[in-house]
């Protein structure tokens, strides 16, 4: 079987000549698509189901790191296992270090053939041992999950996590902690005190907020508020989800084992992403 | 154990070495003067400098220590602890006269005579005696406040230059430029060498802002514009098709005196917030007008925009202010402009931002041009777009 891989980077420049430098660092490569933002690097990896990932840590759309938890929640149990992850950066001296804690692999630009060449022997060695069946018997997805978990958790980055057009990243200020969320309702503007949040989903532009009676947009992006709400409170459950904690009835798992949740006051259920279902075991 | 630590803890953190720099400085004059009370032949050294010590570090005491202790009656802040207000004078006017009142009560003691007699026996050395030490304590105050006050302004000014560097070299922005040039001299020589050529200009451009004063003289805005496209032409040759780019500057606002960096920071917020967030990039226009007797620059981006800021049917208590440390910054240089200047901010999520800046035109530079006849289009724009 052929080794594939697929680039996802802005840079168009940087994009080619990185798929130049793999072609002489690893011939027998084929570099299948190359994509220049984190939500079509997440389409394309589903589609064509690469074996290796090359990931721009600042990309539109989503960052490098979001790309690829939203590939691993939404990467089919059954088939190939899942992709062998290269993240490429130029300046992130937070995420080198959390890199490095995970075991991540990463490149940082202006990528070097001596460094690339140690990234593909890297690569090649999980390669030949991935054709064989491991002998670990553990779920590598489950594997790779816990990682970018780790990484994704608030501070793990410093700021460089959430927005990738974050600059140089200073040491993060604890912001104020929120209490009244204000909506604009018609030429009305509610207020909303955060005890009567359930949920906080995103929704396009928008962030819904949800209370037992009342379901309203805001325009603060989801990420901006999850730092000033209090964490044993408010549980993130998918990227763009966030529920009381207190509010949760039940969680459920399907036959493909995808965990949903109920919660008391509203009728719908919430899908919970591999990245979060940690926190939904039985005492 | 060091020295400041031996001052007591109710002192703020922080305030200790100044405290006992600004006492060690009142001691030594205090010698001095106690040198030059001995010299009249009035007193003996020991009485002489019981008053001059006893008078000075009282009154030190009083409204040094004693201002920094009572600094939240104050309502000051380190590490000066300076403020002029009506409370402040108040107080350091009933800290001279208490600290001399103490004072004058020690020396008194120690010299076994009645300063208030005095003012029976010799009014007019009772109030040479009063006013010198108040005279001189006030002089030690001015000196010490208008020294803070110099230091903090320094520090300020410090600060601003840093933090313009921070923002501009970012290391992001060089290290991606470095990669992009690094294949372009593989691939393109010549388009490298360019590319060198306009990194060059950027950076040198950034460390004389960081360098001189930020309000500096000579600039003008054809500068500036020059520096604006040395930028935009490295974000072109990185950004590849999403970003299309005009400068559209009339000739005759070329030589118009512009503080240095004032546009350039608008511009790189417009990319690295506006447009590199966004997949499918957009245009950049930036343009300067005449506009009766102002000058009117415009930043604008089809980039995702800002959501509307705090207290605008967002919430309460958003993290951010409005537009981050540029924007700030732009906003507070124009405020120090000879003649001010504005800012506006027009920002839809996903349409992009516009931003219009207005100053008052500079008379001197209408004046070294000739003036314009009426029957020729008073502007021709030098419109400079990247290669598609």
């Amino acid at each position: 079987m052929t080794p594939t891989a697929l680039i996802a980077e802005d840079e168009p420049l940087l994009a080619a000549a990185l798929q130049t430098e793999l072609q002489r660092a690893w011939p027998a490569l084929e570099v299948v698509a190359t994509v220049g933002d984190g939500t079509a690097a997440v389409e394309q990896a589903l589609l064509l189901q690469p074996h290796v990932l090359f990931l721009d840590i600042r990309m539109p759309g989503l960052t490098g790191l979001e790309a690829a938890a939203e590939l691993a929640d939404a990467w089919p149990s059954t088939g190939r296992p899942f992709p062998m992850l290269v993240f490429v950066t130029a300046y992130d001296q937070y995420a080198v270090q959390a890199f490095e804690a995970q075991a991540l692999d990463y490149l940082l630009k202006p990528v070097v053939p001596e460094r690339l060449a140690r990234t593909v022997q890297r690569l090649q060695a999980q390669w030949a041992a991935g054709s064989s069946p491991t002998l670990s018997g553990e779920d590598p997805l489950e594997r790779v999950i816990q990682r970018l978990q780790a990484l994704l958790e608030p501070g793990a980055l410093g700021s460089a996590t959430p927005s990738g057009v974050a600059a140089a990243p200073p040491p993060p200020l604890p912001p104020p902690p929120l209490r009244v969320i204000q909506a604009s309702v018609g030429s009305d503007i509610r207020l909303i005190p955060l005890e009567e949040v359930l949920v906080l989903e995103a929704a396009d532009k928008y962030l819904r907020v949800l209370t037992a009676e009342a379901d309203c947009l805001i325009r603060t992006p989801l990420r901006e508020l999850l730092p000033q709400l209090p964490p044993q409170d408010f549980w993130q459950i998918h990227r763009g989800t966030v529920v009381r904690a207190s509010a949760i009835h039940s969680a459920h798992r399907d036959a493909s084992g995808r965990l949903s949740l109920r919660l008391r006051g509203r009728s719908e259920s919430w899908p919970v992403s591999r990245l979060y279902a940690g926190r939904f075991k039985a005492m | 154990m060091p020295l400041p630590h031996l001052l007591p803890r109710w002192l703020p953190e922080g305030s200790h070495s100044g405290l006992w720099r600004r006492g060690a400085l009142v001691a030594v004059v205090a010698g001095f003067i106690g040198l030059f009370n001995w010299a009249q032949k009035e007193y003996s050294l020991a009485v002489g400098m019981a008053y001059s010590y006893g008078i000075s570090m009282s009154i030190w005491f009083c409204t040094d220590v004693l201002r920094v202790a009572l600094h939240r009656w104050l309502g000051t802040e380190g590490p000066h602890f300076w403020r002029l207000s009506p409370r402040m004078v108040l107080f350091l006017l009933a800290g001279t006269v208490v600290g001399y009142l103490l004072g004058t009560a020690a020396g008194d003691a120690v010299g076994q005579r009645s300063t208030l007699a005095l003012l029976w026996d010799s009014p007019r050395r009772f109030w040479g005696f009063l006013f010198s030490s108040l005279g001189i304590s006030l002089a030690f105050l001015a000196f010490f406040y208008q020294r803070e006050k110099g230091l903090a302004l320094e520090r300020q000014a410090t600060e601003a230059r840093l933090k313009l560097l921070e923002t501009q070299l970012e290391p992001h922005m060089l290290f991606n430029t470095l990669a992009n040039l690094r294949v372009l001299i593989q691939i393109d020589p010549p388009r490298a060498l360019d590319m060198l050529d306009r990194l060059n200009g950027y950076l040198r451009a950034t460390l004389k802002a960081s360098r001189t004063d930020v309000t500096g003289g000579g600039h003008t805005l054809g500068a500036e514009f020059e520096r604006l496209k040395d930028y935009l032409e490295l974000m072109a040759v990185r950004m590849g098709d999403r970003l299309r780019y005009t400068l559209d500057l009339p000739e005759d606002l070329a030589a118009q005196p512009l503080p240095p960096l004032l546009l350039q920071p608008l511009v790189e917020n417009a990319i690295r917030h506006g447009l590199e967030p966004k997949v499918s990039g957009g245009a950049l226009v930036v343009s300067a007008q005449r506009q009766g007797p102002h000058l009117v620059v415009s930043v604008r981006d089809e980039g995702v925009g800002m959501a509307a800021p705090a207290g605008e049917a967002g919430l309460v208590a958003s993290a951010r202010g409005s537009g981050g440390f540029g924007l700030n910054q732009v906003r507070e240089r124009l405020a120090s402009l000879p003649g001010g200047g504005q800012i506006e901010v027009c920002s839809q999520p996903g349409e992009g931002t516009t931003i219009v800046l207005r100053l008052r035109l500079q008379p001197q530079s209408s004046a070294t041009l000739p003036a314009t006849p009426p029957a020729m289009p008073t502007s021709r724009p030098t419109s400079r777009s990247s290669a598609p």
